[in-house]
């Protein structure tokens, strides 16, 4: 049959590879290769050597980006998880009308980051008109819009995943806990956080990847207003390449940058869940 | 009885949450009934009877080439990209699991590391080897989708063929079937819980997704998103509110829709691509 399999090569792999080379291989490869170069379309290029790299670490809006998406996803990261958790340990207590709440809470995350986003610049202005401002005001207020669509976007989603990670707790294990005379914080602090463990590393990561990668969100609730203040990497690499004529080969830089620090989040990830399935 | 207050307590609290929760959504349903110049400046006053628009903003909408198309070519492109993805990504990750000459091998890690690369790395170049081969067209972007949804499809799927045992397809083997034969009667049907897996994450992905459409397909053939976004981009008085909250509304419907009914699928599904990914 292993012979045999080989002549069925065409059918079974061609298709999806072909696919895979145009809209994967070879533009990654070109992206590498523009990279160093100066472009205003992909066929002009010239090689210009280290070039676009020294510009974009002194171009202000880059490193405003970097600043403010790192901030974001520290925030993010944080509340999200804080709150799925909790969200999560009162879900697992068998009140009547869990499967409802789990289906409501879980549902934002379904939604479009584009719809996401108009929908709470619809309320986030909504509130602010009571103040005679709106979102685009202040960086702050976009800064905090975004926190809190992020939050109302994941949050059902680490909840999920908690959920999921408590149940496998044994049950023998918290009740002799709690034969032992323990609390109900000395439960959560001993017990219930180091065996959920697993799920904190998964969610941690997701949400920092998700929060990191933010695109669709940031475009539709402030575009970057005030003066490309809330902008978060993505869509900085999005309007150098497309909002500034001659900055191409600057833009391509800045998500060759992008795309290694996902790539050593990815990595570090890699490593955390490969370290805790060993010790388990 | 102590314990019975808490229940209470936490009870009330997840109810009110539910509805912090359902209160973003509820807006703008609500919103979406009201008139055009009643919705900015005052998007929580219910409508009244001046700014009740009845389903105005839906007819008007709709009728308008702009929604209803986008809407079916959102669909059209959702469906067989999706259909493409779960029947292609299924048979090469089966080929590449079963091979043994190395090349599969090859072809695994390249999926693989395709996951982990941002869609602005390949933005540019992407778009321009697609409007060269003359993808830029809601057929065309289809094959765009298989190539850059294939890296998850393709592992995830992988990770399953692991777990059949091979016995299984020798046992068809000798009975006659040849590699097709093989994969269609005995493979594919125990792919089949992955491969539901597979198709809601990237329907959701490819139905929700904006940035790939806008730059390949344009202003030419708007999908939903892409027609909500250039819809805002307009001089700020004229954007049409009404039609606007219309269209989120439809953007949002068939998600819901879907997910009420099959629930426990995306669920499950969302969290085993999260869980691999």
């Amino acid at each position: 049959m292993k012979n045999n399999l080989k002549a069925y090569f065409p059918l079974f792999v061609l298709p999806t590879l072909a696919a895979f080379i145009i809209s994967f291989i070879i533009p990654f490869a070109m992206g590498l290769y523009l990279s160093f170069c100066r472009f205003t379309t992909v066929a002009n290029a010239e090689w210009t050597g280290l070039e676009n790299y020294r510009r974009i670490f002194s171009d202000s809006n880059f490193t405003n980006a970097l600043w403010f998406t790192v901030k974001f996803t520290a925030v993010s990261v944080i509340t999200v998880n804080i709150l799925a958790f909790f969200l999560a340990l009162a879900l697992t207590k068998g009140i009547r009308g869990t499967n409802v709440f789990r289906t409501i809470f879980f549902m934002p995350n379904l939604i479009g980051g584009i719809v996401l986003g108009y929908i709470w610049n619809l309320i986030i202005n909504g509130v602010l008109g009571f103040f005679g401002t709106d979102i685009t005001y202040k960086a702050e207020y976009g800064f905090w819009g975004l926190v809190v669509l992020t939050n109302w976007q994941l949050i059902g989603y680490m909840m999920v995943i908690y959920i999921a990670g408590l149940q496998n707790i044994p049950r023998d294990i918290m009740e002799a806990a709690e034969i032992d005379g323990a609390s109900k914080s000395q439960i959560i602090r001993r017990i219930t956080i180091p065996m959920v463990m697993p799920s904190v590393t998964i969610c941690t990561f997701l949400t920092l990847t998700n929060s990191f990668k933010l695109f669709d969100q940031n475009l539709a609730l402030t575009a970057g207003a005030p003066a490309r203040e809330t902008s978060m990497l993505a869509l900085d690499i999005y309007n150098t390449f497309y909002g500034r004529p001659g900055w191409q080969g600057a833009g391509q830089a800045k998500a060759v940058i992008f795309f290694i620090i996902a790539a050593a989040i990815a990595f570090i990830q890699l490593r955390a869940t490969e370290g805790k399935e060993a010790h388990s | 009885m102590k314990m019975k207050k808490n229940e209470i307590f936490l009870f009330s609290l997840l109810i009110i949450l539910s509805c912090v929760f359902l209160f973003p959504i509820a807006i703008v349903v609500m919103n979406s009934f009201k008139t055009k110049f009643s919705i900015m400046g005052s998007p929580f006053k219910l409508p009244d009877s001046e700014t009740f628009a009845g389903l105005d903003n839906y007819i008007t909408g709709i009728s308008s080439a702009d929604i209803g198309g986008s809407f079916l070519r959102s669909a059209f492109i959702t469906v067989f990209s999706v259909g493409a993805l779960v029947l292609l990504c299924s048979m090469t990750a089966w080929y590449i699991m079963r091979d043994k000459t190395g090349i599969g091998k090859i072809l695994y890690r390249l999926f693989l590391f395709s996951m982990i690369v941002p869609f602005q790395m390949v933005m540019y170049t992407m778009t321009y080897v697609a409007t060269a081969l003359k993808l830029n067209n809601p057929v065309g972007i289809i094959a765009v989708y298989l190539g850059f949804g294939s890296g998850l499809s393709v592992f995830m799927l992988a990770g399953f063929v692991k777990s059949i045992p091979r016995e299984l397809e020798e046992a068809a083997e000798i009975d006659g079937c040849n590699p097709i034969q093989t994969f269609f009667r005995i493979v594919f049907p125990i792919l089949k819980p992955t491969a539901v897996t597979v198709a809601i994450l990237n329907a959701m992905w490819i139905w929700n997704d904006y940035l790939l459409p806008y730059l390949i397909l344009g202003n030419r053939y708007k999908t939903l998103p892409v027609a909500i976004q250039i819809s805002m981009q307009g001089a700020y008085g004229s954007v049409n509110w009404g039609g606007f909250m219309a269209m989120l509304v439809l953007a949002i419907l068939p998600i819901i829709i879907f997910y009420l009914f099959s629930q426990k699928y995306i669920i499950e599904g969302v969290i085993a691509g999260a869980v691999k990914g």
